[in-house]
């Protein structure tokens, strides 16, 4: 081999390392995006059967029920319009309460509810993921929780 | 009144400051020494303004003066004088003035230990970091006053947030402004080789110290976030792809490669403007960093500000620096190139591969970060890239980079030598083999986890094989500290990869719900719940647990974990109780109580978790070690005008 087919070769191998890199990394990128949704969206069959999505919304008030026997715990997450329930095992954050924004994440089943492998609250009170605001917010653009200021 | 002076003298620094850029600039573009000459006394003048009014700051929060505003919202009568002095800069306007202190103390070093600098460099160095000093103190006079007052005064503050209320979290921020500011040094220095038109072996050596110390700052500063994360958020995880997190650590990446192919540009003269466009990068990476905490973009507690005209403000320094370097770049990165020959089995070679693994492994985390906040700007929908996406794409891109260290330690510039390499290789690899056989015996198993082990022992063993081999041959030859420094942050890289791999490996999570005097057992630890008691702190309550861990029957631990209530705030904070060991660490966190006396409390076991920060840590000392080396003290006001062609090894 000359030099130059020797350089050629390297440069092929190169090249098709970094695709094959590329491919992998979209690929890997693709399958773990996760949207988000909000209660009314879940509910009005917005979402791919079996998603794994964030789901964000306001604890609703006296929906929190933790079981007796277990570590699990489940709740009603809303909108302005609509409530999901949604089932977790495990310690929930510090922040969360009922009537807060929160987002979970996990998957959905129009009849079980909302099975959550992780509940995110806000970091403190003054602050709420953007998303979530704006999620809360009804058709006229205004907040509908008096509680969430935006 | 003090406040006041505090203004003022933030007023002065921003006024001397743009002196500062314009007079040495003009100068060295209009060729007037004079002019050049005015960038030392501006520096220390901008300085000592900056250092008055951060002290007048200070000196707010400790006479807790609640008629400033941002000591109004950030501290508390009760809040101990520790956290008072640190709440400066736990809010936005303070942690503000912090990165200009920080770039005020990176000024005077650079200017004070830089003294043989050839001038007109010295004086553009100056004039760019001036510039950067004057966009951030008018940033922080126009749009963030931590001088503002508030009238009436309150009564009481509004405390410091809990979450902040931790020792690591004191040195946290200032670590990693160190190391975010300090790139402004190496960026400095390339616009100043772009003026000049002068990029050879001295201007290399010049900048390395500098962008190795801000690295090393840089590593402290996201290992004692890592570490505060684990410690305070109860989340027993220590990395979790947040996007502030990846917000820091895309800059140490591209810091990480500027090393590397600086350490090329001295000794070769070669990749001259991959190397400035990596400068430029890794301080782009830190302003961009700060727009995405302090624009409020991101949904975390770094984002104190959700006021967008801030965002719009740093978004306009980042364009200006950003884009007017890349702009002189441009204009005269053609002037660098160097047509020589070179092969990829070389330490030259090695390195490129080096810098091409970390550069796209910094523009793979850049893709999984912003990505998401692109897709809302569009409006095209809310979404976020999940951990396993950069778990999926970092392992490749970095294993790689973890065997190549101990590959490319024999070998040489210019041309390696395969004989060299057997020659120096063999006993490592034979004894990393050899080590994971046995972990492998004792029950740490499983191709993955073999396959990282062996990669990290194969690192450690191959750095450690050049020093020893210099120690037992040439008796009389010392090796440099920057040897050393290379082997320990080398060596580092090892133990940090064997404690991710064993983390992995072998975490058990669990959460269980225990009434007093139950019981949970698990991987041979018997975790006995003792109940909750109410204790008093300084400035919260706290509900404190007792957990009891036995092992074969013995008492290893006795685990306090607390759940404290600030008065202020009405969130409660977990505060985790950890026996820590190096093997493994045992984690129990208080959740939260459930029917008649019963809590659910999160128990931990992680082994080799402390070996990510060791590793960390090693690696920061390890570029302190090299940053500090004596050749790069030298005075000599050496004509920086002839490529060195050293074959010595870096």
């Amino acid at each position: 081999m000359t030099r130059r087919q020797r350089r050629m070769l390297a440069v092929g191998a190169l090249v098709m390392g970094a695709g094959t890199a590329v491919a992998l990394a979209l690929v890997a990128f693709q399958s773990n995006l996760i949207y988000f949704y909000s209660p009314s969206e879940v509910l009005a069959g917005e979402l791919p059967p079996q998603a794994r999505i964030r789901l964000g919304g306001i604890v609703e008030t006296g929906s929190v029920e933790r079981s007796t026997t277990d570590t699990s715990v489940s709740f009603r997450l809303a909108d302005c319009e609509q409530t999901v329930p949604v089932r977790y095992s495990g310690i929930l954050p510090d922040l969360f309460r009922e009537g807060q924004g929160i987002v979970a994440i996990g998957t959905y089943d129009p009849e079980s509810g909302f099975a959550a492998e992780e509940v995110l609250a806000k970091h403190d009170e003054n602050y709420m993921p953007p998303e979530l605001v704006d999620s809360l917010k009804d058709k006229a653009g205004t907040s509908c929780m008096p509680a969430v200021n935006s | 009144m003090i406040p006041e002076l505090g203004h003022f003298a933030l007023c002065l620094a921003a006024g001397l400051s743009l002196m500062q850029c314009v007079a040495p600039l003009a100068g060295v573009l209009s060729r007037r020494e004079r002019w050049q000459a005015m960038a030392w006394p501006l520096s220390v003048g901008q300085v000592v303004f900056t250092v008055v009014a951060y002290l007048a700051l200070t000196w707010s929060f400790v006479e807790i003066d609640f008629s400033v505003r941002y000591v109004a919202t950030n501290a508390h009568s009760e809040l101990p004088l520790f956290y008072r002095i640190s709440a400066v800069w736990g809010g936005h306007e303070g942690s503000l003035l912090l990165w200009v202190l920080m770039l005020g103390a990176w000024t005077l070093l650079v200017a004070g230990l830089n003294k043989s600098l050839p001038r007109d460099i010295g004086a553009s160095v100056l004039g760019v970091m001036g510039g950067i000093s004057f966009a951030f103190l008018l940033f922080t006079l126009l749009t963030s006053n931590p001088f503002e007052r508030l009238f009436p005064a309150p009564a009481e503050g509004q405390d410091l947030n809990p979450l902040l209320q931790d020792p690591g979290l004191i040195i946290h921020p200032p670590m990693l402004y160190m190391g975010y500011v300090g790139f402004s040094v190496a960026f400095a220095f390339a616009v100043a080789a772009l003026i000049s038109g002068r990029l050879d072996a001295a201007w290399a050596r010049w900048t390395r110290p500098w962008t190795t110390l801000a690295w090393s700052f840089l590593t402290v500063g996201i290992l004692l976030g890592s570490w505060w994360a684990y410690n305070e958020l109860g989340w027993g995880g220590w990395w979790f792809w947040d996007p502030v997190e990846n917000a820091s650590f895309m800059p140490w990446l591209v810091g990480t490669a500027l090393i590397h192919s600086l350490a090329v540009t001295e000794k070769r003269g070669l990749f001259k403007a991959w190397t400035v466009l990596l400068a430029i990068s890794a301080f782009a990476l830190s302003l961009l960093g700060t727009f995405l905490v302090r624009s409020g973009v991101l949904v975390s507690v770094h984002a104190f500000a959700t006021d967008p005209s801030r965002g719009v403000f740093v978004l306009m320094i980042f364009a200006f620096f950003v884009g007017g370097a890349l702009l002189l770049f441009a204009l005269r990165a053609a002037r660098f190139q160097v047509r020589q020959r070179m092969t990829l089995f070389s330490r030259e070679g090695l390195l490129l591969l080096n810098n091409v693994f970390l550069s796209v492994a910094a523009l793979a985390v850049l893709l999984g970060t912003l990505y998401p906040l692109f897709v809302d700007a569009m409006g095209m929908g809310k979404l976020s890239v999940g951990p396993p996406y950069f778990d999926a794409v970092f392992a490749p891109l970095t294993l790689p980079l973890v065997v190549l260290v101990a590959f490319a330690m024999p070998v040489m510039w210019k041309r390696g030598q395969w004989s060299r390499v057997r020659q120096q290789l063999w006993l490592p690899l034979l004894a990393a083999i050899a080590v994971t056989g046995i972990v492998a015996l004792l029950g740490v198993r499983g191709l993955g986890v073999s396959a990282a082990i062996l990669m990290a022992l194969w690192c450690i063993a191959g750095a450690l094989a050049e020093p020893v081999r210099v120690l037992r041959r040439r008796s009389r030859v010392k090796l440099s500290r920057s040897q050393w420094g290379m082997t320990v942050a080398h060596c580092g890289l090892g133990v940090f990869v064997l404690g991710v791999a064993l983390v992995n490996h072998g975490s058990i999570e669990r959460d269980v719900r225990l009434a007093p005097g139950e019981t949970a057992e698990f991987s041979g630890y018997v975790f006995q719940f003792g109940g909750v008691s109410r204790e008093e702190g300084p400035n919260y309550h706290a509900d404190v647990g007792l957990v009891d861990i036995m092992r074969d029957g013995r008492l290893i631990a006795t685990l306090e974990p607390e759940k404290r209530y600030y008065r202020m705030g009405g969130n409660p904070m977990t505060e985790a109780a950890i026996d820590i060991s190096p093997l493994r660490d045992l984690y129990v966190s208080l959740g939260e109580p459930v029917q008649g006396g019963a809590w659910i409390l999160r128990l931990y076991v992680k082994p080799l978790i402390r070996w990510i920060w060791l590793g960390a840590l090693m690696m920061a000392l390890g570029g302190a070690l090299a940053a500090t080396d004596r050749r790069y003290r030298l005075k000599s006001r050496a004509p920086a005008s002839v490529p060195s062609a050293q074959t010595a090894q870096a």
